[in-house]
C-alpha cells in the first residue's frame, strides 16, 4: 500500500487585499480518508477546496496532491494530475446547454479514449451508480430538482474514475430525507470505489454518519485534525459551539447508535 | 512520472495452443488511457471462445469493465477466471447496460412542422410582449411624473454614463475615419469634373443627415445593446430580477426605463459629436487632397446645408436610441436560465436592433424627402 498522502497543503498563506484568510495552514490526507473540513462561515473553506483544485493559488505556501507538486511540471502532466480527480461543485456547476447524459459523458468525451459504446454504458452505469433512473438521460439540468442536480455533478466527478473526490457542501439545499440518501450514497462510493474525499459541510448530521477524520479551520489555520471523537475532546471555543449544541450532541448520538 | 506505482495493462494469448488469453496489470482508465486503441484490438481478437483469465489483473475501475464487457460482445463469455469483486465490478457495468437510455428524440418531419409553427407563433409572441414592455414604460413615465420623488436618477446618470460618455472614444474614432474615407473617395472623382467644392455639400448632407445616425446606431447597438440584453439576461439567470419583484421594486421602473430613458438621451448627443469627428475627417482630408481651407469649409458648410439637417440628424439619433434599448431589454428579459438562451437573445437583441434602424431610417428617409434639401 502506497502511504503518501493525496493531499498535502503546507504552510498555506492566502490574502485577498487586506483580509488574511489562511496563516500557514497545514494539512495532510491520507488515502482512503473521508476528511471533513469545518469552520465558521468566512473562514477560508471553498479557498482551501480551491487551492486543492488549482482554480486559486496561495500567496505561500505548497499543495501536493498524489505526492507532486499541484503547479509542476509541463501543462500535459497538470491536465493528467487534474484527472486524477472529481469536484462536486456546491451548485451542481451544471453545463446548462447539455443533457443529462452529454454532462457526465463530457470529461469522457473530451479525452477521446472511450468508443461511443462504451461512453453510452458508462454514462448508463455512472447514473445507475448515483441512483439516477435512466429516463433522467434526456433532461436538460434546468429541469432538475436540486437533489437531482447534485447526483448528476456526483456522476460526472466520478465519469473520470478519480481517485479523489472533493465536495463542497454536498448535502447543503437538500431536505433531511434526500440529504441522508446523498450521504448514503457518498459512504458506499468512498467504500467500492476506494475512494479518498475531502469535503466541506457544515452538516454535524453528515460529519458524523460519514467523517473518518474532522479538520477543523479556525484561527486561519487547522486547529485540530482528528476522529470525530477526539475532536470533540478538543478545546477551542469554535469546536465546543460547532458541536457541542443541543443539535451536534443528539446527531452524534444518533451515529452511535447505528454503529453499534 | 507519478508517483505511485502503475503497472502496465498486458494481454496475451498462451503460446500452447489451448486458447488461454491473460490480463495483467492495471485495467483503470488512466493506466489503459496510454494505449486504448491497442489493447481494444488485442481483446476483440480474442473472441468469446478463448479461455479469459484474468487472475492477474491488479486493479479494474469499472471503465476496463466496460472496454471488457465490450470486447465480449456484451454478454458473459462461457469460460472465463476472475475474483468475486472484478466481478461485481463487470455485473455492475452489465447490468446498467442492459437497461438502454432513451435517446433524444430524432428530428422528424412533424418536428419541422411544429419548428414553423412555433416561429410563427413565436413572432407574435414577441410582439405582444413588446408591445407590452412599451405600455408598462408609457406607465411608468406616468408613474414618475405624477410622484417626482421615485425618478430613478442614480440609474438613469449611471446609464448616461455607460451608453453616452463611455462610447464617446470609438464613435470618435470611427467617425473620424470614415470621414477621411468619404472625403478621399468623393474627392478623387470630383476632381475629374472640377467640381472641388461640392465636396462640402457631400459630406455635409451625407453625414449629418444619414451616415452620423446610422454608423452611431449601428456601433451603439453592438456596444450598448448586447451589453443591456446580457446584463439583464444574467439577472434573470440569477434570479436578481425575481428578487426585485419580490421586494415589491417594479423591474421595469428600476431596470429598464432608465436605460432607455439614458439611450434615447444619450443618441442624439453621440450623433452629434460622431457627425462632428466625421465633418473633421472629411475636413482634414479635403485640405490635404483638394487645398479647401478649414475656413473656407466652415463657412460653406451652414449655407449648402439647412439646419433642418441637423435637427432631422438629432431626431433620428433620439428615436434609433429608443429603438435599440426597447430592443435590448425585450430580448434581455425574455432569456431563459440557460447559458443557450443567453448567447441567443443577446445575438437576436443585436441583429434585430441593426435591422430595425435601417429599416426605420428607410422610412424616414421617404417622409423627409422634402424636408431640408436645398
Ligand atoms: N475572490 C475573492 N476576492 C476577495 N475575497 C474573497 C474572495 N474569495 C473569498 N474571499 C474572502 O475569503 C474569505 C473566505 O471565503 P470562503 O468562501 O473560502 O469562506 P467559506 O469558509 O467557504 O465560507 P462559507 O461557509 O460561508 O461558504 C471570506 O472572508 C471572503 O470574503
Ligand atoms: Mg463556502
Amino acid at each position: 500500500m502506497n502511504a503518501a498522502p493525496v493531499i498535502r497543503l503546507d504552510g498555506i498563506v492566502t490574502r485577498f487585499g487586506a483580509n488574511l484568510v489562511h496563516d500557514g495552514l497545514d494539512l495532510e490526507v491520507a488515502p482512503g480518508e473521508l476528511v471533513a473540513l469545518v469552520g465558521g462561515s468566512g473562514s477560508g473553506k471553498t479557498t482551501v477546496l480551491r487551492h486543492v483544485i488549482g482554480l486559486t493559488r496561495p500567496a505561500a505556501g505548497e499543495v501536493c496532491l498524489f505526492g507532486e507538486d499541484l503547479h509542476a511540471g509541463s501543462p500535459r502532466e497538470r491536465q493528467a494530475r487534474q484527472r486524477r480527480f472529481g469536484v462536486l461543485f456546491q451548485h451542481g456547476a451544471l453545463f446548462s446547454a447539455l443533457n443529462v447524459a452529454q454532462n457526465i459523458g463530457f470529461p469522457l468525451r473530451e479525452l477521446r479514449i472511450a468508443t461511443r459504446a462504451e461512453t453510452r454504458d458508462l454514462i448508463a452505469l455512472k447514473m445507475a451508480m448515483v441512483g439516477l433512473e435512466p429516463e433522467t438521460a434526456v433532461l436538460m439540468p434546468a429541469e432538475l430538482s436540486g437533489g437531482m442536480v447534485k447526483r448528476v455533478a456526483l456522476a460526472r466527478a466520478l465519469a473520470l474514475e478519480p481517485e479523489l473526490l472533493l465536495l463542497d457542501e454536498p448535502t447543503a439545499g437538500l431536505d433531511p430525507e434526500r440529504s441522508a440518501s446523498f450521504v448514503e450514497l457518498i459512504r458506499t462510493l468512498h467504500e467500492r470505489l476506494a475512494l479518498t474525499v475531502l469535503m466541506v459541510t457544515h452538516d454535524v448530521d453528515t460529519i458524523a454518519a460519514l467523517a473518518t477524520k474532522v479538520a477543523v479551520l479556525a484561527d486561519r489555520r487547522i486547529v485540530s485534525y482528528a476522529s470525530l471523537e477526539d475532536t470533540m475532546a478538543v478545546e477551542h471555543p469554535f469546536i465546543e459551539r460547532f458541536f457541542g449544541g443541543e443539535h451536534g450532541r443528539r446527531a452524534l448520538a444518533r451515529s452511535k447508535r447505528t454503529e453499534t | 512520472m507519478n508517483g505511485d506505482t502503475l503497472q502496465r495493462p498486458t494481454v496475451a494469448l498462451d503460446a500452447d495452443g489451448a486458447g488461454v488469453l491473460r490480463l495483467g496489470g492495471d485495467w483503470t482508465l488512466r493506466a489503459i488511457a496510454k494505449d486504448a486503441e491497442r489493447l481494444r484490438k488485442t481483446l476483440r481478437a480474442g473472441g468469446p471462445d478463448v479461455h479469459w483469465v484474468l487472475d492477474d489483473v491488479t486493479r479494474l475501475d469499472s471503465f476496463g469493465a466496460t472496454l471488457l464487457w465490450q470486447a465480449w460482445g456484451r454478454r458473459w463469455p462461457d469460460r472465463l477466471s476472475l475474483d468475486a469483486s472484478m466481478r461485481a465490478t463487470i455485473e455492475r457495468v452489465a447490468v446498467s447496460a442492459a437497461k438502454p437510455l432513451p435517446d433524444p428524440r430524432p428530428f422528424t418531419l412533424v418536428d419541422a412542422i411544429i419548428v414553423l409553427g412555433r416561429a410563427v407563433l413565436g413572432f407574435r409572441n414577441h410582439l405582444v410582449d413588446f408591445v407590452r414592455l412599451l405600455g408598462q414604460l408609457c406607465l411608468d413615465l406616468l408613474h414618475v411624473l405624477a410622484v417626482p420623488r421615485d425618478w430613478p436618477l442614480r440609474e438613469i446618470s449611471a446609464n448616461l454614463f455607460k451608453v453616452g460618455v463611455k462610447a464617446m472614444p470609438v464613435a470618435a474614432l470611427v467617425g473620424f475615419l470614415i470621414g477621411v474615407v468619404l472625403s478621399y473617395l468623393s474627392a478623387l472623382q470630383l476632381r475629374n469634373f472640377g467640381a472641388d467644392i461640392f465636396i462640402v455639400d457631400i459630406l455635409g448632407l451625407g453625414i449629418i443627415r444619414e451616415l452620423g445616425p446610422v454608423l452611431v446606431s449601428v456601433l451603439v447597438a453592438g456596444r450598448s445593446g448586447s451589453a443591456m440584453t446580457a446584463q439583464l439576461g444574467v439577472m434573470r439567470v440569477t434570479e436578481e430580477i425575481d428578487a426585485l419583484s419580490a421586494m415589491g421594486v417594479s423591474r421595469s421602473l428600476r431596470l429598464v426605463f432608465p436605460k432607455v430613458l439614458a439611450l434615447t438621451l444619450a443618441m442624439p448627443l453621440l450623433v452629434m459629436w460622431t457627425s462632428s469627428m466625421a465633418l473633421l475627417g472629411g475636413m482634414i482630408s479635403a485640405w490635404v487632397q483638394l487645398d479647401l481651407s478649414f475656413g473656407f469649409f466652415l463657412e460653406t458648410l451652414p449655407r449648402v446645408v439647412p439646419i433642418a439637417n441637423v435637427y432631422i440628424g438629432l431626431v433620428k439619433g433620439a428615436i434609433f436610441g429608443l429603438l435599440i434599448a426597447l430592443i435590448a431589454c425585450h430580448f434581455g428579459l425574455r432569456v431563459q436560465p440557460n447559458t443557450e438562451s443567453l448567447s441567443s437573445n443577446t445575438t437576436s437583441s443585436v441583429v434585430t436592433a441593426i435591422t430595425v434602424v435601417i429599416l426605420v431610417d428607410a422610412v424616414i428617409a421617404i417622409v423627409t424627402r422634402s424636408i431640408g434639401v436645398p
